[in-house]
């Protein structure tokens, strides 16, 4: 199969796999408990004043006929607008991808990198002490949730030391970098360790199969048996961990934004939830199943590429 | 080193003792004569989504922060939550208490316009609009409009559809505010507030600036910035960091380990919050009136108070508003568990368990709900925690389950009765619907003899103390904290003018 159909067969499963994430969310949301106007009345929900609010959003009208207007709307990219504020959702999903989309395009810029190079240098120092060191860090530093790691660092850098800002509040991201610098380290804590571990896990395996030994039997030079024929093969495992973590990062680190005041798609996301202001979180059901589906056609055809020999199945 | 879960513990544990240090160096003298100039950053908590910047649509507390600053009402709620003139000079009740005569202060818009009895009869107008569903709807609903009119410039002239004591409260109402007649577009909102509109990032910031022209004199600060925090220990990280001199709405354990340190100064406003467990009396089997007064006499208010509020509030005696005007003086409740099992033996509920629903909807419900729950233990009675969904928690509670956690903001105890304790009350949790009682309501606030209206507010509260569905076993004290340089911030109850308002705020 040509890389072009086997891309655009793809294309279309992904339409349908959208499609049908965005039809269950939206009558899962509508399964929660409470509604819009409930979530809004909050603590004075008068049934004559929450009647009132219902009327006012369009909420009186059945589920489906409302789905199948926001649907109408979708191939002309219109999402609709908040249930709660009337602002339409487009702006909501620009507000908070921007720093959704800075963070995760810092964090891969670092990762991939640092994670290649922690992964492959371990690999050609496969049982030396600095592979034990590196694999004894990685793993404590993969057991330590997110959260945890973020607290101590804000505790210790942001507040006691006043190195670095506690926390990203009001300020604009792009405009004070200084503010992403913890963020930062706590998204690449993880993936760091995972990556490298699977890069050295596939360097290892590479280095010792046959064409390898082959290679050098053939007096190619080590430095191109290592980084021309070894890597390209060790790399496409990590590339479907690289894919998965970019598509955490694209979510939205909930735990993250939260903890360090980040406006982004997960702060969006929770926001909406708890508002059950449906239409925004039907938006945010389209932007994340977009990006799950196109970052894993990507990872998928970067891992053809890297190791052609790979069965690719549809 | 390999760091391993030891050593992760050890250095947390580490971390604590460094953060302990930095506390206890006892606290620096609070700022000193006011001064004017600066910016100060507010964190608050947000809605992202649901921010909006129309006055008569805000819900948040960051909500009504703003638009306080930027708006006026008519009226609004003094320190002891009675009604105070804003932009209302004075106002003037006919006889019957059926028209009332508005005098408006001289005040001006941000754009210059002045503030005129035409643009107080559009904003409510607005809010009364029967194809929307404001907040102040409900409060203002009295106001018969159509024969409302303007007598010149600066004097309304209310006519309201029933004689009514009690009305500048409901021009005191959240969200009651004066806004341009005819304005829709709140993009860029103009009032006649101490602040004026600079820009507005929602979920993110509102910057604002000083409006010199403010007719109760220009504010301290040169700007207020309100930045959103959700998180409790983000707000409080930001203010130990520096990036906000102001941090609203901190937990009480927060404000116990920070109270002596030199980093923040905690500002606490006593009776902002009242903590409660509502009965329903129409049903069992709370429709028994020995078992009501059983649970009064099971809470061990001191304890709950301790353990729930950090210490952070006072002890409650089963009436909404202590320290409010009107509120009655009525002896203190203790726990008394021989009586207690006196009584729920003759109401033959031994063995009883009962369902006490609650959920995260408001700070410490859960945790008082399974205090309580200890303290009814050995009483006959037992009573089972149920966590619900916290999101539609409120409109659950008003129609299912017996008995339910509950928690309000500061209101008249004229609005608190209104709008929960009459046969017709919208919010009624308790299900208390009694003509008498709601006869006593009607004396309160069609009469214009004070001390009949004394008398009434204090025979409704005899009846509730005695036999109401409300158990209220304390008041919380909101919690704010702030750089020790700033000045000037109030600790009048939550809901009331003076809660997060920041114009005789200075920075030190």
């Amino acid at each position: 199969m040509s890389l072009a159909s086997y891309a655009a067969r793809r294309a279309a499963l992904g339409l349908m796999q959208v499609l049908a994430v965005v039809t269950l969310v939206f009558f899962l949301v509508e399964a929660l408990p409470g509604d819009a106007a409930v979530a809004l009345a909050g603590d004075s929900p008068d049934p004559a004043r929450i009647a009132q609010i219902r009327a006012a959003m369009g909420l009186d009208r059945p589920a489906p006929e409302r789905f199948a207007e926001w649907l109408t709307g979708l191939p002309r990219l219109d999402f609709g607008e908040s249930l709660v504020s009337g602002r339409p959702v487009s702006e909501f999903l620009t507000a908070g991808i921007g720093p959704t989309i800075v963070l995760a395009v810092l964090t891969l810029v670092l990762l991939v990198p640092i994670s290649v190079l922690v992964g492959v240098l371990a690999a050609l120092r496969e049982g030396s002490l600095l592979d034990r060191a590196l694999t004894s860090v990685s793993v404590a530093l993969h057991s330590i949730p997110e959260f945890a790691l973020a607290v101590v660092l804000i505790a210790v850098f942001g507040v006691r030391l006043g190195w670095l800002p506690p926390t990203a509040v009001g300020a604009d991201v792009l405009a004070e970098p200084a503010v992403l610098v913890l963020p930062l380290v706590v998204l690449l804590a993880r993936p760091i360790c995972s990556i490298s571990r699977l890069v050295r896990a596939g360097m290892v395996d590479a280095l010792e199969s046959d064409y390898v030994r082959h290679a050098r039997r053939l007096g190619i030079a080590e430095t191109r048996v290592r980084f021309g024929h070894a890597l390209p093969n060790a790399l496409s495992p990590a590339v479907q961990q690289v894919a998965r973590t970019t598509d955490w990062l694209l979510g939205g680190v909930i735990v993250v934004e939260a903890v360090f005041v980040i406006p982004g798609l997960g702060t969006v996301l929770v926001d909406a939830v708890a508002a059950r202001d449906l239409p925004v979180v039907q938006g945010l059901a389209v932007v994340f199943a977009v990006t799950t589906v196109a970052v894993n056609l990507v990872a998928d055809l970067v891992g053809f590429r890297l190791a052609p020999r790979t069965e690719v199945v549809a | 080193m390999s760091l391993n879960r030891r050593g992760f513990l050890g250095l947390t544990s580490g971390l604590a003792v460094v953060t302990l240090a930095g506390c206890g160096s006892g606290a620096t003298p609070a700022s000193s004569a006011p001064r004017t100039g600066g910016r100060l950053r507010a964190a608050f908590a947000g809605g992202g989504a649901k921010e909006v910047l129309d006055p008569h649509l805000a819900n948040l507390f960051v909500e009504a922060a703003r638009s306080k600053a930027m708006f006026d009402k008519l009226a609004d709620l003094g320190g002891d939550v009675s009604p105070q003139p804003r932009l209302a000079e004075k106002w003037e009740p006919n006889a019957d208490l059926t028209r009332w005569r508005i005098t408006l202060r001289k005040a001006v818009f941000h754009d210059g316009r002045p503030v005129r009895a035409q643009d107080v009869l559009s904003s409510y107008a607005r809010i009364l609009d029967p194809n929307r569903a404001f907040r102040a709807k409900s409060s203002l609903a009295l106001i018969d409009l159509p024969n409302s009119r303007a007598v010149d410039d600066r004097t309304v002239e209310f006519a309201l559809k029933r004689p009514f004591a009690e009305f500048p409260n409901a021009l005191a109402a959240f969200g009651a505010y004066i806004v341009p007649e005819g304005a829709e577009d709140f993009t860029k909102p103009v009032g006649s507030g101490a602040f004026s509109f600079v820009s507005f990032e929602p979920g993110r910031s509102v910057l604002l600036k000083r409006n010199p022209e403010y007719w109760e004199g220009a504010p301290l600060l040169d700007e207020l910035e309100f930045v959103i925090a959700n998180e409790e220990s983000a707000r409080t990280n930001a203010l130990l960091g520096g990036q906000v001199e102001y941090a609203h709405d901190l937990t009480p354990t927060t404000a116990r380990s920070h109270a002596s340190g030199d980093r923040m100064t905690i500002h606490r406003a006593p009776n902002s919050a009242v903590q409660a467990f509502a009965m329903k009396v129409d049903r069992a089997p709370f429709d028994n009136r020995d078992l009501r007064e059983a649970l009064f006499l099971l809470a061990d208010r001191p304890q709950l108070v301790e353990s729930v509020l950090a210490g952070s509030g006072q002890v409650g005696n089963d009436l909404f508003g202590k320290g409010y005007q009107h509120y009655a003086d009525l002896p203190q409740r203790e726990r008394d568990l021989d009586k207690a099992k006196f009584l729920i033996r003759k109401a033959g509920a031994e063995g009883l368990v009962v369902k006490l629903d609650t959920s995260t909807a408001a700070a410490g419900m859960v945790e008082a709900a399974t205090v309580f729950a200890d303290q009814v233990k050995g009483s006959g009675l037992t009573i089972e925690v149920v966590q619900g969904n916290k999101d539609s928690y409120w409109a659950d509670t008003l129609k299912n389950g017996s008995l339910s956690s509950f928690r309000s903001g500061a209101m008249p105890i004229e609005t608190h009765v209104a709008q929960r304790l009459l046969s017709g009350s919208g919010t009624n949790v308790t299900k208390w619907a009694r003509p008498e009682f709601d006869a006593l309501y009607e004396k309160a606030v069609s009469t214009s003899d004070q001390s009949a209206r004394t008398q009434a507010y204090q025979e409704m509260q005899r009846v509730l103390h005695a036999e109401g569905g409300y158990l209220m076993w304390g008041f919380a004290d909101w919690i704010v904290g702030a750089k020790p340089n700033v000045g000037g911030i109030s600790t009048a109850p939550a809901n009331t003018l003076d809660w997060a308002r920041f114009d005789k705020v200075w920075l030190g």
